[in-house]
C-alpha cells in the first residue's frame, strides 16, 4: 500500500521504470523481430550497446544510494562491480569446457598455460549457475562488509573514507595483476562461450541479457526506492547531514552504513555480473581507480539523492563517452575533466536537481 | 740432438729478426728479447723460461706481451717470421707488428703461426703478469692485478703479495692485498697457519672470501680446521645479512625520502585548507617535465639544467597551484568531497594536455655525472649517488619548509588561518591570500618532488598517477596537518615497504602496506600524529 | 585445572565476541532514589583541566540547575554523560545498575538520557515531523527501522509534541527554514520523543527573546516531575524562574550547591561569578 504511494511520489522515477519496461519489450522485439535493414530494426551492436548501459545504470544507482543519501562518497565501487563480474566471469570460464585453445577439459587455458595442475580450491563450484549467482552477490556483500566494519565502527568519514575506498579498489588492481592470483592476471577471463546452455554470440541470448539487464535495473532502482522512502532512509539522509546528532537519538549509525554499503555493493556487483556477459570479457583494469570515479560523476552529472538521476547520468556520460572516444579520441579525457570540474562547480545537484530546482521555482511563482 | 739444432739455429734467426724490428724502439732490453725468442720454442719448458725471463725483464711491453700471449693473440707470420699481434676478423686476422704496433693489413689464417701455451704456463702467465703489474705505479692497475690473482694463489705469490702488503700505500690495494693474503693464508700446509689465516678473515665480507672458505669446509680433513672454519662462516654470513639489512635500508630510506617528497605538499595543502588536491600527482608530474624540458634546452649542460629546474619546476607547479584555486578549488571551501572531484577532473586535464604536448611515450631524464655512478662502502654495499642525494634533497626541503611554517609571517598566517579561518579573517588576514599562497606552496613543492623523481624514473602522463595514492597514504598515516608526521609516516613507509619485498614480491608489499594503512586509519582515524582540540572535529 | 581457567572466557562468547554482546544494556535501577552519579571525574585536553575531579548527584525527578561562567566545564560535563568524551579518570552511572563509561552515544541514548545541545542542532533538510519521528522511542535496529511505520498513538503523540513546542502549524516545513528560538523547541520536543528518564539540558534559553524563553519555561517546568532535568543556563532570570537546587561550576569542579537563595548568598559564587 505504502509502496504504492512511494512510487506515486516519485514521478520521475515511474516515467523511468515505464521507459525501462518499454526498452524491454520493445528492444528485443525489435531485433529480432524485423531483419536487418528494415526501418524498426535494430542492430545487436546497439541493443548490446543499451544493455552495458543498463548495468552502469544500476551501478549508478548503487553509488548514488551511499554517497546522495548516506553521505559517503564511495571512490571504490568499481571493485564491488568487478568483483560481481568475475564470479560470473569464473562461471562463464567453466562452461568453456574442453572448447579452449588448449582444449584442457579440466583447466581454463590461462591456467594451462602457466602450467598448472589443479584447478584452485577457490574455482570450484563455478561450474553451478547458481553458485556463481550466490558468490556475485556474497563476495561483494562480503567485502562490503568487512570493510565496513572496520570503517564504520572507527567513524572513519568524509575525504579520509573515500580515500581508503579509492586505496582498496587500488589494492585489488594490483592484486588481480598478478598471475599467482588465479584470475587470469592481465588479460583477465575472456573468450566465453555461452551461458546455461545459449550461445553468447546468438542475438537471441543478447536479447536475454538485455531483458535481464533492464529488470535487475527496475527491481534495483525499486528496491533503494523502498530504502529511501522509509523511516530508515530518513535516518540515513539525517547520518549524511548530521551524523553524531543521529547517535544521541539511540542509532547505530554504524550499523546503519554497513547495511546499506553491503546491500549497494550486492547491487554493483549483480551490475557486473551482468555486464560480463555482454562485453564478453573482464580483466583487472576494472578495478582501476579511474572507473570507480567516473561512476561517481554518472551519480554528479544526473544529480545526486534521486536514484533516478543517477540512471540519467549513466545513460547520458556513457553515450557520450562513446561518441567522444569514437569521434576524437584525444578529447574524451578533455571532456571528461572539464565534466568533472564544470559539474561540480556550476551544477552541484546535476540535471534532475537543475531541473527540480527549475520546476520548484516556477511554482512559487505561481 | 737433432731438433735442439734446429730450433737453436731458427732461435739465432728470430733473435736478429727480433732486434731489428725493435731497433725503432727504445734501448733493446736484451733479457726481454731473449725471452721472446724463447716463446718462439716447441717446448713448453722453453717457453716457461721465456715467460720468466720477459717477466723480470723490466721491460715497458712485459706485461702487454705476456697479456696478448695469454689472450691468444701472439703469432708468427708463417712467411717472414715477424712477431705480430693478431685479431680475429671473420675468418682472417688484422695483425699488426707487435714490437712497433705498424699495421700488416689482413691475412689468412693458415699464413700465422700461434704461439700455443697449456695449462701450466696459462697459470705461470697469470703470476707473471700479476707480478709485473704489482709493481706498477697507477693505483688502478695495482689493484687489478690483485684482484686477477685471487682465483690462484700459490705459496710463492703468497709471499711476493705479502713483500707488496709492507710497501703498498694505497688504501684499496691494501684491502685487496689483505683479501688475497687471507685466501692464500686458507690455503697453507701448515694447519696452525689455515687457524691463523680463518682467524683473521673473521668479519670479512669479501664474496671471495666467503667462497674460499666454502671451498676449505669441503676439502679440509682436520676436524678442528672444519670447524673453525665453519664458525668463521657463520659469522661472515651474519654480517653479510647485516649489510644487505643495512641495504634494505637504505633503499628503503630512498623510497621514504621520494614518497616525504611527493607528500609533503599535500600535507601542506590537506592540513591547511583542508582540501584533498588529486591533482597533486599531475604538478609532480609538471615539475619532471620542467626539468626534461630545461635539459633539452641545455643539453651541454645537464647538471646545471638540473640545478635550474629546482626553482623553475617550484615556480611552474606553484603557478599552476595557484590557478587551480583561484579557478576552482576556492568555489568549494567547505565541500571537501566536491573538492576531490573537481581536482579529479583536473589531473585528468592536465595529463591529457601533457600528452599532447610531449606525446603518451615515456622520456628519460639525464642524470648528471656528480649523482651517477655509487658510493662504495663495502664489497657488498654500495649506495647509488641519485638515491643519497635524493635523500639528501629531501631532507634539506623539508628542514626549510618547517623553518618557513614555523618562523615565517606567512607561515604564521597559514597556520592561523588553518586553526580558525573565520577567526583569521577578524584579525585582519586576508585568508583567501593565504590559501592561495599556502596552495601555490604546497604545489611548488610538489614540482620540486618532480625533479627528484625524474633522476629515479621515466618521466611520463602518469608519472604522477603511481604517486597521488601513495602520499594521501603517507599524510593519513603521519596524520593530518602535521609536518614531522607527513616524515615520519613517509620514511617508516617506505621502509617498511622495502623489508617487506624480498619477502613477499613487489605487487604484494604494497598491497599489504595498503591494507595495513586501511586498517591503521581505522584505528586511528586521526592518524600517527592527530590533531588535538576542539579543532579536530 | 589452571589451563582451563583461562579457557572459561571462550566459553562465554559474549565476553571474547564484543558484537555478541546483548544490546540492551541493564535496566535503569532507581532503587536509592538517585538517577545520576558522576564521582571524581576528570578530563584534560592538551594538558588543560576542563573538568576537575567533578562530584554531582542527580535524584530521580528533580530539575537541575548548573551555572557557571564560561568555560566552567558544563557542556564537557556533559559530553562524559553522554558518551562523547570520555574522562581520564572517575567513574559515571546511571542509577545503580548502568555504567555510562561502558557505554557509547547510542546506548546511553537508549539507556535513557536525552540531550539538546548548545548549539541547536536539528535535520535542517527533514520537516518539522520528521525531526520528531527520528526521535521517537522505539526499536532503533537496522531492519525494524527499514520496516517500521507510525502507529497511530505514534501520529497522536507527534501531534502533541508538535503543538506542546508550538510549532502545530507547520509539522511540514523544512526544519531548516525555523527560527533559532523554534529549533530550540524542536530539539526539545525531539528530547519528548525519545522520552528519556534524564534530560540534559545545554543552555535552552540562549538567544530567545523573552516570549519565547517565558514558552521555554513553561516547557521545562512540564517536564520536571515526569523526568529529570539538568538544565545549563546563564540567565538568571531564567534560572530564578525555574530552580529548585542549583549547582556552581566553576574550573571544572563544583563550587556550591543549593537554593537559589542559598547560592546567591553564597561569597565564593559572588567572588567568582555574580560580582564579577
Ligand atoms: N574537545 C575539546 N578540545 C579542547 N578543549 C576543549 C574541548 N572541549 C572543551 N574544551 C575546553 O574545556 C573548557 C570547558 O569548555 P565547556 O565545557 O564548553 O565550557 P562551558 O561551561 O562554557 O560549557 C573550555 O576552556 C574549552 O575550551
Ligand atoms: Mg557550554
Amino acid at each position: 500500500m505504502s509502496s504504492v504511494r512511494l512510487l506515486y511520489n516519485d514521478k520521475p522515477g515511474m516515467v523511468m521504470l515505464v521507459l525501462l519496461a518499454a526498452a524491454a519489450v520493445l528492444v528485443p522485439l525489435c531485433n529480432l523481430g524485423f531483419p536487418d535493414g528494415h526501418l524498426l530494426h535494430i542492430s545487436t551492436f546497439t541493443m548490446t550497446l543499451v544493455g552495458k548501459y543498463l548495468c552502469y545504470g544500476l551501478l549508478a544507482v548503487s553509488v548514488d544510494l551511499v554517497w546522495g543519501y548516506l553521505g559517503i562518497l564511495s571512490l571504490g565501487h568499481g571493485a564491488f562491480f568487478a568483483l560481481g563480474g568475475y564470479a560470473m566471469g569464473m562461471y562463464l570460464m567453466r562452461q568453456i569446457g574442453d572448447r579452449g585453445v588448449y582444449g584442457n577439459p579440466l583447466l581454463p587455458d590461462f591456467m594451462v598455460f602457466l602450467n598448472w595442475q589443479d584447478l584452485p580450491w577457490f574455482w570450484h563450484g563455478f561450474d553451478y549457475f547458481f553458485f556463481a549467482l550466490l558468490m556475485v552477490i556474497l563476495v561483494p556483500a562480503a567485502l562490503a562488509f568487512a570493510f565496513g566494519w572496520f570503517a564504520f565502527r572507527s567513524r572513519v568519514t568524509g575525504v579520509y573514507l573515500s580515500i581508503i575506498t579509492q586505496a582498496m579498489t587500488y589494492a585489488l588492481l594490483l592484486a588481480f595483476f598478478r598471475n599467482e592470483m588465479g584470475f587470469g592476471g592481465n588479460n583477465g577471463l575472456t573468450d566465453f562461450k555461452d551461458i546455461l546452455g545459449f550461445p553468447l554470440q546468438s542475438d537471441v541470448t543478447k536479447a536475454g541479457l538485455f531483458v535481464a539487464s533492464a529488470t535487475a535495473l527496475a527491481l534495483g532502482y525499486l528496491c533503494c526506492r523502498f530504502i529511501t522512502g522509509s523511516k530508515l532512509g530518513r535516518v540515513c539522509t539525517a547520518i549524511r547531514d548530521q551524523e553524531p546528532r543521529v547517535r544521541f537519538l539511540g542509532y547505530r549509525v554504524e550499523n546503519i552504513k554497513l547495511f546499506v554499503f553491503t546491500f549497494s555493493a550486492v547491487l554493483a556487483g549483480i551490475a557486473g555480473a551482468l555486464y560480463v556477459p555482454q562485453v564478453g570479457i573482464i580483466n583487472p583494469t576494472e578495478f582501476s581507480p579511474l572507473n570507480s570515479i567516473e561512476i561517481v560523476i554518472w551519480v554528479a552529472v544526473g544529480g545526486r539523492g534521486t536514484l533516478y538521476g543517477a540512471v540519467a547520468g549513466a545513460l547520458v556520460v556513457n553515450y557520450a563517452k562513446s561518441y567522444l572516444t569514437a569521434a576524437f579520441p584525444d578529447a574524451w579525457l578533455f571532456g571528461l575533466g572539464a565534466l568533472f570540474i564544470l559539474v561540480t562547480i556550476f551544477l552541484p545537484r546535476g540535471i534532475s536537481g537543475g531541473m527540480t530546482g527549475l520546476f520548484r521555482k516556477r511554482q512559487e511563482i505561481n | 740432438m737433432h731438433s735442439f739444432s734446429r730450433d737453436f739455429a731458427l732461435a739465432a734467426l728470430f733473435w736478429l729478426l727480433l732486434m731489428t724490428q725493435y731497433c725503432s724502439g727504445a734501448e733493446p732490453n736484451s733479457q726481454f728479447l731473449d725471452g721472446l725468442v724463447l716463446l718462439s720454442a716447441q717446448s713448453f719448458t722453453e717457453k716457461e723460461k721465456g715467460i720468466e725471463l720477459i717477466g723480470a725483464s723490466q721491460d715497458p711491453l712485459a706485461a702487454r706481451t705476456l697479456q696478448s700471449l695469454l689472450d691468444g693473440k701472439l703469432f708468427y707470420t708463417s712467411k717472414d717470421n715477424i712477431l705480430v699481434y693478431g685479431e680475429s676478423e671473420g675468418a682472417n686476422y688484422a695483425i699488426s707488428d707487435f714490437l712497433s704496433g705498424e699495421s700488416l693489413g689482413l691475412v689468412k689464417k693458415r699464413n700465422l703461426e700461434k704461439i700455443t701455451i697449456n695449462n701450466t704456463l696459462r697459470s705461470t702467465l697469470k703470476t707473471t703478469i700479476a707480478l709485473i703489474n704489482l709493481q706498477h705505479p697507477d693505483d688502478t692497475v695495482r689493484l687489478a692485478a690483485v684482484n686477477a690473482v685471487l682465483s690462484d694463489i700459490n705459496p710463492e705469490l703468497l709471499e711476493i703479495l705479502a713483500g707488496c702488503y709492507q710497501t703498498e700505500k694505497n688504501e684499496q690495494v691494501r684491502d685487496a692485498l689483505s683479501v688475497a693474503l687471507a685466501i692464500g693464508g686458507l690455503r697453507q700446509q701448515d694447519t696452525a697457519k689455515r687457524l691463523e689465516a680463518l682467524q683473521s678473515v673473521r668479519g670479512d665480507v669479501h664474496p671471495v672470501i666467503k667462497n674460499e672458505i666454502q671451498a676449505l669446509i669441503d676439502r679440509e680433513t682436520d676436524a678442528i680446521v672444519i670447524k673453525a672454519a665453519k664458525s668463521t662462516l657463520t659469522a661472515i654470513e651474519g654480517k653479510i645479512a647485516w649489510f644487505a639489512r643495512l641495504e634494505t635500508l637504505f633503499f628503503g630510506l630512498s623510497l621514504g625520502s621520494v614518497l616525504v617528497l611527493a607528500a609533503i605538499g599535500l600535507a601542506i595543502t590537506f592540513g591547511v585548507i583542508g582540501v584533498i588536491n588529486m591533482a597533486h600527482g599531475e604538478l609532480i608530474m609538471l615539475g619532471a617535465y620542467t626539468t626534461y624540458v630545461l635539459q633539452q634546452l641545455m643539453p651541454d649542460s645537464i647538471g646545471l639544467a638540473l640545478a635550474l629546474s629546482v626553482p623553475a619546476a617550484f615556480g611552474v607547479s606553484g603557478l599552476a597551484g595557484i590557478l587551480i584555486e583561484r579557478s576552482v578549488i576556492r568555489f568549494l571551501y567547505g565541500r571537501p568531497l566536491e573538492t576531490l572531484l573537481a581536482t579529479f577532473g583536473i589531473s585528468l586535464v592536465l595529463q591529457q594536455t601533457v600528452r599532447s604536448i610531449f606525446s603518451p611515450l615515456n622520456r628519460s631524464v639525464a642524470t648528471p655525472d656528480w649523482m651517477s655512478g655509487s658510493i662504495t662502502i663495502n664489497p657488498i654495499l654500495s649506495l647509488t649517488s641519485n638515491r643519497v642525494t635524493i635523500f639528501f634533497f629531501a631532507m634539506l626541503v623539508f628542514g626549510a619548509l618547517f623553518l618557513l611554517l614555523k618562523k615565517s609571517s606567512l607561515g604564521l598566517n597559514v597556520r592561523a588561518v588553518a586553526q580558525n579561518r573565520a577567526m583569521a579573517r577578524a584579525m585582519g588576514i586576508r585568508a583567501a591570500r593565504v590559501d592561495a599562497l599556502t596552495f601555490g606552496l604546497g604545489s611548488g613543492i610538489a614540482g620540486i618532488a618532480g625533479v627528484a623523481l625524474s633522476q629515479l624514473t621515466n618521466v611520463g602522463p602518469n608519472l604522477g598517477q603511481a604517486y597521488i595514492i601513495d602520499s594521501f597514504m603517507v599524510v593519513v598515516f603521519g596524520g593530518v596537518g602535521n609536518l614531522w608526521g607527513t616524515l615520519l609516516g613517509g620514511l617508516s613507509l617506505g621502509v617498511a615497504n622495502k623489508f617487506l619485498e624480498p619477502w613477499s614480491g613487489a605487487v604484494l608489499a604494497k598491497i599489504i602496506i595498503l591494507v595495513f594503512i586501511i586498517l591503521f586509519i581505522q584505528k586511528r582515524p586521526q592518524g600517527l600524529f592527530p590533531q588535538k582540540g576542539r579543532a579536530a572535529e | 585445572m589452571a589451563s582451563l581457567q583461562t579457557l572459561h572466557p571462550l566459553f562465554n562468547r559474549d565476553e571474547v565476541f564484543e558484537f555478541l554482546k546483548p544490546d540492551i544494556p541493564p535496566s535503569l535501577d532507581l532503587s536509592r532514589g538517585i538517577i545520576l552519579y558522576l564521582e571524581d571525574i576528570s578530563v584534560s585536553f592538551d594538558g588543560f583541566k576542563a573538568i576537575n575531579d567533578l562530584n554531582l548527584y542527580i535524584k530521580d525527578g528533580e530539575l537541575r540547575c548548573i551555572i557557571g561562567p564560561n568555560g566552567a566545564g558544563k557542556t564537557t560535563m556533559m559530553d562524559i554523560i553522554t558518551g562523547k568524551t570520555r574522562p581520564d579518570k572517575g567513574s559515571a552511572w546511571f542509577g545503580q545498575s548502568i555504567n555510562l563509561l561502558k557505554l557509547d552515544e547510542p546506548e546511553i541514548a537508549l539507556a535513557g538520557i536525552g540531550r539538546k545541545f548548545q548549539k541547536p542542532t536539528v535535520f535542517e533538510n527533514h520537516t518539522v515531523h520528521d525531526n520528531l519521528e527520528l526521535a521517537l522511542a522505539g526499536n532503533k535496529k537496522v531492519l525494524p527501522t527499514l520496516k517500521a511505520r507510525l502507529r497511530s498513538e505514534q501520529q497522536d503523540y507527534i501531534g502533541e509534541t508538535l503543538l506542546l513546542i508550538g510549532l502545530g502549524d507547520r509539522p511540514y516545513s523544512p526544519a531548516g527554514s525555523l527560527s533559532h528560538g523554534q529549533k530550540q523547541w524542536l530539539e526539545i520536543g525531539m528530547l519528548l520523543m525519545q522520552r528519556p528518564k534524564l534530560l540534559l539540558i545545554d543552555e535552552p534559553a540562549a538567544g530567545m527573546t523573552h516570549q519565547e524563553m517565558e514558552r521555554t519555561t513553561e516547557l521545562l517546568t512540564n517536564l520536571a516531575g515526569e523526568h529529570s532535568v539538568v538544565v545549563v543556563e546563564h540567565d538568571m532570570d531564567f534560572i530564578r524562574t525555574i530552580a529548585r537546587t542549583v549547582t556552581v561550576l566553576h574550573q571544572g569542579s563544583v563550587l556550591a550547591e543549593g537554593s537559589m537563595a542559598e547560592i546567591q548568598n553564597n561569597q565564593k559564587v559572588i567572588e567568582v561569578y555574580l560580582g564579577g
